[in-house]
């Protein structure tokens, strides 16, 4: 996996990192903006207001927001488990082997990326309200819809994502590392862990990080699976748009993102700090 | 129904036992059955009610009753306003993968080259901006595009003019590059990542130029992250409804509001089914197909 | 580091078996419900009101049977208002939002959605009747309902008999003018978005309007500067307005039904189409000159109302509720935290008076305006010639 060979020459390097450069500046024109007006004292976003810290404060005043935040997080977090462990089966199931109904499983894998929102905001409407009102007359099991329904239906989709990510990095990698593994009689188990997962850690990165914001952005569907108290921030953001965007969602936006700069940094800080140890 | 299928990827391995064969097979299904069980319960069985749903009819309060089944929601689909929107959807969406396949590719080459740690860092800051709030983005390119938002300043003071592309296709395309870019970019650099770089090294030494190892060689190497990238762009930008709203005005009706209008404004229910029905069937079977060709030039 | 990935990787393993093994085990039985579950949801969706509820719930004034789920639209609600609930009845208030009517009915109709109190537009409420979504009022339960003006206590035209539902607020639509543009003197008429003669005449140029992204609104609008019913049943006048829509296309810089306010304010147009409420909050901290008006050929007047689904698992906490939000000083606590108009008499000595002499919340001639109805069939025809007058 080293990178010594991968040598660029002349203006095509140069034009890769101008790429890049620009790849970077649109991907956070808006984020800066936002940024700023997140300190604007003005109720609209867009005009500048002088500078202030209120909608920082009126941030942590506001317990439906935080709540609502709450509630998004822990959905992210649960369905992007879940989903990277089945996505990442699927996608080694797909790819590595042959088995009895792998057809209709592979389609399957698709529909989930290719079904419109609304559509699948309506069918599982449908199908927990009905699916709970069976299990309540069959077995007399009482639930109602809330967090759990909206990660069900987080994970429904986002398997299919981690999945295809998975899959466009094992497509035709070589097999031949992991057959020298098992020739040199390491078990399933330890292949898995020291040569197959490796190989393809970028894409369940690539794929977790796929299905996490896919959590974090979802409003149509988790609007109609949600129940009483499992508003997450999107469903709370697009409410509050009708009354006008003002600044405290850019607030809360930004702490959003402080706090996953910081996570990615601290993570990074303990990955190299353990690798110090183990080397 | 599998043994007549290739094998998805080509093994290079001379004999197979029977036993071993069998046994492969066994923990194949496996490992796929977690997902498959799941898929099955959350997505499959919903999914049937919702085709069921295609072949019924709307009430007069806007509800659906499941009876007089018939086939009226699908012919509403020949209807020239749906062709319109339709034509206009695909174009769109083409549009924005064509640019998303030209901006990610060599951001995520680039990407590759880089150190390790380098990299991972440089991945992970790709998504922070996505990990603030959809909404908030597509409202905040709206302030950036609006008449006179810091683009426009931008392009005035340079003496390109104002600029108005707020309200535009352009503005749509635009926003739903910046939507669906990193799903572009994840799987191509997964792709790219994973490259035999001696097999580039040699074409090289052998005199290719830059552009034929390119064509022959690397290209050819990372399709399967080209292909799974146009998936995950090209089809979100099809239905896609709240950029088009935000950016574009709502003012030319695309694919995915067409559809929530049938399933919330007009509540007809059959219809909204009907139309995602036929997308989903249509885009499957094109999914399979692409798929299925990228698998052959690998 | 090894052996700490490594349980963790297990642990998520196990786990991940035992969810396989409890949803394989449930997979076959469902699987045969699930042509069952889909018929099913025949009466789950209800449809010709079949299974309306006659019976009212049977609650004292004041009883609360468990704790408060408030589904409503976001912002709309004074938070004061559910703590003040919380702290005088002793029970846990939860406050979940929805962005329009069509997102929250089909939650509401579908069963199960474990709400007690929801608060749909007057056209909504016609439909969740039919539907048979709502239950009836104990009016016994809410003894504040006598606070009520005469015009909404009865005779509204989605619930006459105000059998299912308490009026919550109301208001009205029509359009907002960016003033230092068009000048002072411009006239209250729809013609500034339809007619190009007018739109000359006071410097509307380019696209300088918004309309709400609403096949009712909209289409409604267009009806009625034809002079017609925005009720209409009439394919010919129907068509006439997508006429009338489909002309304006160049004028119109976009369909919107969210930030039509700020979009007049940050001069991204000049004519905006919205709800009154929204433009008072918008020019409160504008500093150009800008106006809000219902034009003289009529608008839409709406009504949101309070209401308790048919399955609300605590209906005598929402009788209380509503009883408590129709009380004087709380009906002009929540105008004066949102500025829409309260329909409740006895709350007017308590409403601040420049908020009651706003004619822009409280409009001085209602005669011209009309609720939107549900026209039943007729919706689909609405739905379609707005997208095709959208083009």
């Amino acid at each position: 996996m080293s990178s010594t060979q991968k040598e660029l020459r002349g203006a095509s390097k140069w034009a890769l990192s101008a790429n890049a450069v620009l790849v970077y500046l649109f991907f956070y024109a808006p984020i800066a903006l936002l940024v700023l007006y997140s300190f604007s004292d003005d109720e609209l976003v867009g005009r500048w207001g002088g500078f202030t810290l209120d909608w920082y404060r009126a941030f942590g005043e506001n317990d439906e927001v935080q709540g609502a935040l709450g509630v998004s997080i822990r959905v992210a977090i649960i369905s992007t488990l879940i989903s990277v462990v089945l996505g990442t089966m699927s996608a080694l199931a797909l790819e590595r082997f042959r088995f009895r109904g792998q057809k209709i499983f592979d389609a399957l894998l698709y529909l989930p990326v290719i079904i419109p929102d609304v559509t699948m905001a309506v069918m599982m409407l449908l199908f927990f309200t009905q699916g709970i009102s069976l299990l309540d007359s069959i077995l007399g099991i009482q639930i109602s819809k809330g967090i759990a329904t909206v990660a069900l239906s987080h994970i429904a989709f986002s398997i299919s994502f981690v999945s295809i990510v998975v899959r466009a990095r094992l497509a035709g990698m070589n097999e031949k590392l992991e057959e020298a593994a098992q020739d040199l009689y390491a078990s399933k188990w330890q292949t898995f862990r020291h040569v197959t997962f490796p190989l393809i850690a970028p894409g369940v990165i690539g794929g977790a990080l796929l299905a996490l914001t896919l959590s974090l952005d979802d409003v149509v569907i988790t609007q109609f699976v949600a129940g009483p108290g499992s508003t997450t921030l999107p469903v709370y953001v697009f409410g509050l748009i009708r009354r006008g965007v003002s600044p405290l969602i850019n607030a809360v936006s930004v702490v959003m993102l402080a706090a996953s700069i910081l996570l990615v940094l601290l993570s990074s800080l303990a990955q190299r700090a353990r690798g110090g140890q183990a080397t | 129904m599998t043994t007549t299928s290739p094998a998805p990827s080509a093994l290079a391995t001379p004999e197979f036992e029977a036993a071993n064969e069998k046994q492969k097979r066994r923990r194949g299904f496996l490992l796929a059955l977690p997902a498959y069980v799941y898929l099955s319960l959350f997505f499959a069985i919903p999914l049937f009610i919702v085709v069921v749903y295609s072949f019924a009819t709307r009430t007069r309060s806007g509800g659906t009753a499941l009876e007089e089944w018939n086939l009226d929601s699908y012919r509403k689909l020949g209807e020239p306003i749906v062709t319109d929107i339709l034509l206009r959807s695909i174009t769109l969406a083409v549009i924005t993968t064509v640019i998303c396949l030209l901006l990610a590719y060599p951001f995520s080459y680039f990407l590759a080259t880089r150190k390790e740690t380098t990299r991972n860092i440089m991945l992970v800051f790709v998504m922070i901006p996505f990990w603030s709030n959809f909404l908030v983005r597509n409202y905040a390119w709206r302030v950036l595009l609006g008449n006179d938002g810091p683009v426009s300043q931008l392009t005035e003071t340079i003496g390109l003019g104002e600029t108005t592309v707020l309200f535009t296709p352009t503005a749509i395309v635009l926003g739903l590059v910046y939507g669906f870019l990193p799903f572009m970019i994840l799987p191509m650099y997964a792709a790219i990542e994973r490259m035999d770089w001696s097999l580039i090294e040699a074409s090289r030494d052998l005199g290719a130029t830059g552009f034929q190892t390119f064509k022959k060689v690397t290209f050819p190497l990372s399709m399967p992250g080209v292909i799974a990238g146009s998936i995950l762009v090209f089809i979100p930008s099809l239905g896609a409804y709240v950029t088009p709203q935000i950016l574009g005005g709502g003012k030319k009706t695309m694919l995915g509001s067409y559809i929530v209008t049938q399933f919330l404004t007009a509540r007809n229910w059959p219809v909204g089914a009907a139309v995602s029905t036929v997308l989903m069937f249509v885009m499957l079977m094109a999914t399979l197909i692409y798929f299925r060709k990228g698998g052959r030039t690998l | 580091m090894k052996t700490n990935n490594m349980r963790r990787l297990l642990a998520l393993l196990a786990a991940l078996a035992l969810f396989a093994a409890a949803c394989g085990g449930s997979t076959s039985t469902d699987t045969a419900d699930g042509g069952d579950s889909a018929s099913e949801s025949d009466s789950g969706d209800g449809d010709s009101g079949g299974d309306a509820m006659t019976e009212a719930a049977e609650c004292a004034p004041g009883e609360v049977d468990g704790p408060l789920a408030i589904y409503n639209w976001t912002e709309y609600m004074d938070p004061e208002l559910k703590d003040a609930f919380a702290a005088e009845f002793g029970v846990e208030v939860t406050e979940d939002n929805y962005d329009s009517n069509e997102a929250m009915q089909p939650i509401i109709s579908a069963g199960g959605s474990g709400f007690d109190f929801i608060v749909p537009s007057d056209y909504m409420v016609s439909i969740m009747i039919d539907s048979g979504d709502l239950q009836p009022l104990n009016k016994d339960a809410i003894p504040n309902i006598g606070n009520l003006l005469p015009e909404f206590a009865s005779g509204l035209p989605f619930d006459p008999d105000a059998t299912y539902t308490a009026p919550y607020q109301w208001g009205t639509t029509g359009l907002g003018v960016d003033l230092d543009i068009t000048g002072e003197d411009v006239p209250k008429t729809w013609g500034l978005l339809f007619d190009p003669a007018i739109a000359e005449q006071y410097n509307l140029e380019g696209a300088y309007a918004t309309l709400l992204n609403d096949p009712r609104e909209t289409m409604g609008a267009a009806l009625k500067y034809l002079g017609y019913s925005l009720n209409t049943t009439d394919s010919a006048q129907l068509d006439e307005a997508k006429k009338l829509i489909q002309d304006a296309a160049d004028r119109v810089a976009a369909y919107d039904s969210d930030q039509y306010d700020e979009l007049l304010v940050t001069g991204d147009s000049t004519v905006a189409h919205g709800y009154s409420g929204n433009f008072i909050v918008q020019f409160d901290g504008a500093e150009g000159n800008y106006t809000y008006f219902v034009p003289d050929e009529g608008g839409t007047r709406w009504v949101d109302n309070m209401a308790i689904p048919k399955d609300a698992p605590h209906p005598c906490t929402a009788h209380t509720f509503i009883n408590f939000l129709l009380d004087a000083e709380r009906g002009a606590q929540l105008t004066n935290w949102n500025f829409y108009a309260s329909p409740n008499a006895a709350s007017e000595e308590f409403i601040d008076a420049e908020v009651l002499e706003d004619p822009i919340v409280y409009p001085t001639d209602t005669s011209k305006l009309e609720f939107i109805k549900d026209t039943g069939d007729f919706e689909i025809n609405f739905s379609d010639a707005f997208i095709e007058a959208k083009g």
